[in-house]
């Protein structure tokens, strides 16, 4: 990797004018920024350590319900809070589903956001791609494109974003804190990612010198903890990333879904918000019926990017069973298994 | 740039001029300290060779800068067990025969005593499966690694009860 | 016993007095859980400097600039090594000297014959520079179409296939196999190209001492290395001293050195110094081997009854370009069924990749899976059971050659591991069993089997003044047990009880073990030492037999048998006398022998030596998501004297792991235009992790063979591979009723399928 020049600032706002230079990058644990750096996919010529910023590592309760994440707790901290996993049982189970534990124990909230594509065409440095190299062209579009987008893809992109736990999130409405050079702002995490349309280049809605520094889970979102689940297929049974997965996430009274959130995984260059799904599924009696037509809304703007149709139907299938899986009932515990359809058995 | 940086390592404190910031923990225990227990696989946190505890928890080291690093508390293999006794994890790995060309047997090692420490596997071989899956084991030694893993766990908790008793 | 390697040993690990057949713990157990294991890349001499090989992107055409002057700007470089400055070879490293000398990269030209090829290796001070600089070369190419797959060109019949075998072979009338069959099973499969993987990335360093060269490398095969790098420097192969203690797995990958291993020595050489250079896992897929794709159509005709009438198996590989290594994928048909007419032949086609290599059970795993799911096919044609097929069509001869085996425990294999696996009641039809939670539960079964192969391989045996004894032989443990298995028959052939041992073992140094490879090591050099042992102990005998002095003294050498450190009168047990006792009356510090081991041609021309095996499979399938897991395996295995049962129950495991990932999992993904692999990594390229794999259960059964050679061993290295790929694959048909003919079966398949 190239080499480069090592910053550790003592705040957030040193931290931000360190960044604000070309070619300067946070590093927080690194394990997915040096992974890039040593494929030469990514080459800062500086990297400002976040690690020890103060108060960012924390979990705090507010006084209004809701929950703020600091961007520095680790991926495996989060999953493993008692009360995190039993307020939002879907969004650990995604975290559990991801990577190893090695990797979970370093991996930081802020660091799983800011995950880049598994597209292979993006991490081979003699391929053309456009997130790389704007302009160059997408060699993934007549390529091996079996696991790319069905979602939201243009031709000048079909990479999907590879984050089990931005998935959930999404469904749930979190907030990103953002501290840059115009001060603190936020966003709905569904506009931090962008979809690739004519600049695919531009990955997030972030800006140079921009730092993620919390999220927040909104206080309704605590309202689906008893009926939540992550549903995630892939190649093996662990440590490999989505073909598709699926959170969905219920709030059932009287018979009857009040609220419904669905998102999914794997399927576009974004963790994906299927709204139209949701409303068919509110108002609804939670059964097959109404699973299937949700799936369908959920995928109606699907079209295959290349020999990837099945992702299609495959998710319309995840859809409805995460949803089943949901409506059944969040387990007593995480499953032996997270995320796993081997582990769909209710208290698994 | 010299980047100064201290370290504990198996419980000795290293002072550590380093003059490269791309060096990562992993390099810098193989290529610079000679603990070269620790393996390197695939230097990409894909196979967890590398495994080691850094502050108690297992990490891949191929993709933790040591720079980054500054303080904190390493463990190797190389610092497991003790007084020339084998570490339960350890002296389980021999008796269910966890490997077999033992390359990623440190990782290995490293992950079940760091899976331990975490207590989120119980007694049930299909979590310790699922927890023990970041490391990968190409001879596919599983089964022994799984009965290992569970075997010193058990005999730790046994030990643990005795002592406290 | 000792091994030479400083061992601190737990005594409570080793089970004293008893060798071969008991279940004893690895001998380099405490080494290798403790990391005290030195592999070749935890060697660090003084003055050491890092090489980092630079790879090309394209997989066909010329390397038109490299910027060196960038790279040697960088901190540390200390020097560039590209085609046009490099040291002198002896020998072109093209040239084709034997079958064996495969065609390497030593950037002898500016051509690129396959993507991660070297095209230039940077050296430093450090690691970070010199992997830095090899980056900054940025290299520009004269690029030409790259020829991908298998449809990529005409292709050709090749004059051998695997070591020597002809491309074809016709047993009995196929045409009037075809005619009489009533049922034909006519099916075409595909198999991907896969890589080796080992754990350990090929790694070299090599210290030149004038033109003396010290080399820590791991390697199958330290005498043939030697023998090339001879070739290639020109220097005497006595001059280079290889050590390869350890391997960090090798799976065939490290049985002839490879290119990249080579540029390690070359680098060493131009700087003057020591050099270290370890291959990137990326750079793992192109110079160091790999099993080529495979497409495979073969036809099974039978009788209404179920009997088979004709075989026909028919496979088209990939090769290299450049050279010639044909995956004997169809060859797995000639031996495991019974049929009047066998036919296997090969086609090749040439494309932009490394040289495919031998890769575990080469032929036999590509072909076994194939074979195995179309008896699979067969079976359910004719309507009979799996099982019962196979019984019907045993071969009780070696079907293409009509000779006897010279032990063959397949029956009992096929009926422990079916009792144990609980096959009886399986139902016949597809798509029949669930599980409590609704999962599509499948039972499938595969047979097993891989050749008794024997190589050369020599040992050297000595008794010491003290009584004790030592084993000499350059034996490669790769993660089989050669520590333990070979000191296990040491200490059996000297007659010393364990502790009593010496073994010396992972040198060049030492006696030329041969190679670690096709199964045949613990064979080839435990009959090497089985000789070598025999003969110290004869030389012993002899002295104390024609000693008046001795109270063994007339008894002759068949008289005595040696155990325990001493030699007994066989017809009288109390008239014994120790080795030290021997020596010295005789005055000597030690006696020692050589022996050597390799197949008996007699026997083979007598007799067909196989090891054998039955392996049953269960798979779930999720009915709508697609996503399979195997549940259960059991193998039983036949293949002769074990020798240690804990290391070859956890050898016939990991071959069963790979015959599960061989079908489920693991596949190189390749760019069709470019031919680059775009999953050269392990996130990727999937190999199963722990929780990919169930509960397991190898059953051993007992074979007496006396013909395969002295020790009756047949190797369980590879065999373990074969029947399990086609059990998994059999069984995801009995769950799910899709016959998927491409593997790994793809989550797609099943999806798309399963209404």
């Amino acid at each position: 990797m190239m080499n480069f020049d090592y910053v550790r600032p003592a705040s957030v706002a040193d931290a931000i004018a360190a960044a604000s230079e070309k070619g300067a990058s946070y590093l927080a644990s690194g394990t997915n920024l040096l992974d890039l750096m040593k494929g030469g996919v990514s080459r800062p010529s500086r990297l400002v350590d976040v690690t020890r910023l103060p108060g960012l590592d924390r979990i705090e309760r507010l006084a209004d319900g809701s929950l703020r994440i600091g961007a520095l707790v680790r991926n495996a901290d989060l999953a493993h809070d008692a009360e995190f996993a039993r307020n939002y049982p879907a969004v650990a189970e995604a975290l559990l589903s991801g990577a190893s534990a090695q990797l979970r124990n370093a991996a930081t909230v802020g660091g799983n956001l800011m995950q880049r594509t598994r597209c292979a065409y993006f991490y081979d440095a003699g391929s053309a791609c456009n997130r790389r190299w704007p302009g160059a062209g997408c060699d993934a579009l007549k390529g091996e494109n079996r696991l790319h987008a069905v979602l939201g893809w243009s031709e000048g992109c079909i990479a999907t974003h590879p984050s089990d736990f931005c998935v959930p999130l999404v469904g749930l409405d979190a907030i990103v804190e953002i501290e840059g050079k115009g001060g603190r702002r936020e966003l709905p995490l569904e506009a931090l990612h962008r979809l690739p349309g004519e600049t695919p280049e531009r990955e997030t809605a972030l800006e140079r010198g921009d730092l993620i520094v919390a999220l927040r889970l909104p206080t309704e979102a605590k309202g689906f903890a008893r009926h939540a689940r992550y549903i995630k297929v892939r190649e093996r049974t662990s440590y490999a990333f989505a073909v598709v997965s699926a959170a969905a996430s219920l709030r059932i009274e009287d018979g009857r879904i009040r609220d419904a959130r669905l998102a999914l995984g794997g399927v576009a260059a974004k963790p994906w918000r299927a709204r139209e799904a949701e409303q068919v599924l509110a108002g609804a009696a939670p059964d097959a019926a109404v699973y299937r037509e949700a799936a369908r809304a959920a995928l109606s703007g699907a079209k295959p990017s290349g020999d990837n149709a099945f992702k299609i139907e495959l998710a319309q299938r995840i859809v409805v069973r995460a949803l089943t899986l949901a409506a059944r009932g969040t387990p007593d515990r995480i499953p032996a298994l997270p995320g796993s359809p081997f582990s769909s058995v209710a208290g698994a | 740039m010299n980047l100064p940086l201290s370290l504990t390592i198996n419980g000795v404190r290293r002072e550590i001029t380093l003059d490269d910031p791309r060096v990562t923990l992993l390099d810098l225990l193989r290529e610079r300290l000679d603990l070269t227990g620790t393996k390197k696989g695939c230097d990409r946190g894909q196979c967890g060779a590398c495994t080691i505890l850094v502050d108690g928890r297992r990490i891949n080291s191929c993709l933790a800068l040591a720079v980054s690093h500054d303080g904190a508390e390493i463990t190797t293999i190389e610092g497991v067990g003790c007084g020339g006794e084998l570490h339960p994890v350890q002296a389980a790995f021999i008796a269910h025969d966890g490997f077999q060309c033992g390359f990623c047997t440190p990782g290995q090692i490293m992950s079940g005593i760091g899976m331990i420490g975490e207590g989120q596997a119980g007694d049930d071989p299909e979590r310790v499966r699922e927890c023990m899956s970041g490391n990968l084991c190409r001879c596919g030694a599983y089964q022994g690694i799984t009965e290992a893993v569970l075997e010193a766990q058990s005999n730790m908790t046994a030990t643990k009860q005795r002592r406290s008793a | 016993m000792t091994v030479e390697l400083s061992l601190t040993r737990d005594p409570a690990h080793i089970r004293h007095g008893s060798n071969i057949g008991q279940p004893m713990t690895r001998t380099d157990g405490v080494l290798k859980v403790t990391g005290k294991a030195r592999y070749a890349a935890d060697n660090h001499p003084a003055g050491m400097a890092y090489a980092v090989i630079a790879t090309s992107c394209i997989a066909r055409g010329r390397v038109t600039a490299l910027d060196v002057t960038a790279a040697k700007r960088h901190p540390g470089v200390i020097d560039v090594m590209t085609p046009a400055h490099k040291p002198e070879l002896a020998e072109d490293p093209d040239a084709k000297g034997n079958p064996f000398a495969f065609r390497m990269e030593l950037l002898q030209s500016d051509e690129v014959r396959y993507a991660n090829q070297a095209i230039a290796v940077v050296i430093a001070e450090t690691l970070e520079a010199a992997t830095e600089g090899a980056a900054l070369l940025s290299p520009r190419y004269q690029v030409e179409i790259a020829r991908v797959g298998l449809d990529a060109g005409e292709a050709y019949a090749p004059p051998v296939v695997g070591i020597g075998n002809p491309a074809e072979v016709r047993h009995g009338d196929i045409d009037a196999g075809m005619t009489a069959a009533t049922k034909l099973t006519d099916a075409t499969y595909q198999t991907p190209a896969q890589y080796h993987n080992a754990m350990e990335p090929h790694a070299m360093v090599a210290v030149w001492d004038g033109d003396r060269l010290f080399i820590d490398t791991p390697s199958q095969g330290m005498g043939f290395a030697q023998m090339r790098i001879a070739g290639l420097f020109g220097i005497p192969p006595a001059n280079i001293h290889i050590n390869s203690p350890f391997l960090g797995g090798g799976f065939g990958s490290k049985g002839l050195i490879s290119g990249p291993q080579v540029l390690g020595i070359m680098a060493a050489k131009l700087i003057g110094r020591p050099v270290k250079l370890v291959l990137r896992r990326s750079q793992m897929y192109g110079p160091v081997g790999h099993r080529p794709p495979t497409r495979q159509r073969i036809r099974i005709g039978t009788d209404d009854a179920g009997v088979i009438a004709v075989i026909n198996h028919e496979a088209r590989v990939t090769t290299s370009s450049f050279d010639d290594f044909y995956e004997p994928a169809a060859d797995a048909s000639h031996t495991l069924y019974a049929s009047p007419a066998i036919r296997t032949a090969h086609e090749a086609v040439r494309v932009d990749t490394g040289t495919p290599l031998f890769m575990r059970a080469p032929g036999e795993a590509t072909g076994s899976i194939v074979l195995e799911s179309a008896i699979d096919e067969a079976a359910f044609a004719c309507g009979i059971d799996p099982l019962e097929f196979r019984l019907k069509n045993y071969a009780e001869v070696e079907p293409t050659t009509g000779k006897p085996f010279s032990s063959k425990a397949l029956r009992q294999c096929y009926a422990r591991a079916a009792e144990r696996f609980g096959w009886a009641g399986r139902p016949l039809q597809p798509k029949q069993m669930r599980d409590e939670n609704g999962f599509l539960v499948g039972w499938g079964m595969g047979t097993a089997t891989f050749p008794a192969i024997m190589f050369q391989g020599n040992a050297r045996a000595v008794i010491r003044a003290d009584g004790k004894g030592v084993m000499e032989t350059g034996a490669h443990d790769m993660g089989q047990g050669a520590w333990t298995a070979l000191a296990q028959i040491s200490a059996d052939s000297l007659g010393v009880d364990f502790d009593q041992l010496t073994f010396r073992s992972g040198s060049s140094d030492l006696p030329d073990a041969g190679i670690a490879g096709g199964s045949g090591h613990t064979a080839t050099v435990g009959a090497a030492i089985h000789n070598a042992g025999a003969a110290v102990i004869a030389k012993l005998a002899e002295l104390a037999t024609t000693d008046e002095r001795s109270p063994l003294f007339g008894a002759g050498n068949a008289g005595v048998v040696a155990r325990g450190g001493r030699l007994h009168r066989r017809d009288d047990d109390a008239r014994s006398e120790s080795y030290a006792e021997i020596l010295a009356r005789a005055g000597l510090a030690e006696v020692d022998a050589t022996g050597s081991g390799a197949a008996d041609a007699a026997a083979q021309s007598q007799y067909a030596m196989h090891a054998h095996g039955a392996v049953f499979a269960e798979v779930k399938v999720d009915p709508e998501l697609g996503q399979i897991r195997a549940t259960r395996l059991v193998g039983a295995f036949a293949a002769g004297r074990i020798i240690n049962p804990l290391m070859v129950q956890s050898q016939l495991r990991g071959g069963m792991i790979w015959g599960l990932s061989f079908a489920l999992h693991e596949e190189a993904v390749m760019d069709h235009r470019s031919g680059r692999i775009l999953n050269a990594n392990l996130a990727e390229y999937h190999v199963p992790v722990n929780a990919d794999v169930p509960p397991m259960e190898v059953i051993t059964v007992d074979e007496h063979d006396p013909h395969v050679n002295p020790l009756g061993i047949k190797g369980v290295g590879e065999i373990g591979i074969t029947g399990s790929a086609g059990a998994v694959a059999n069984a995801v048909f009995h769950a799910t009723g899709i016959r998927v003919r491409n593997f790994p079966i793809k989550i797609e398949e099943v999806v798309m399928r399963l209404g």
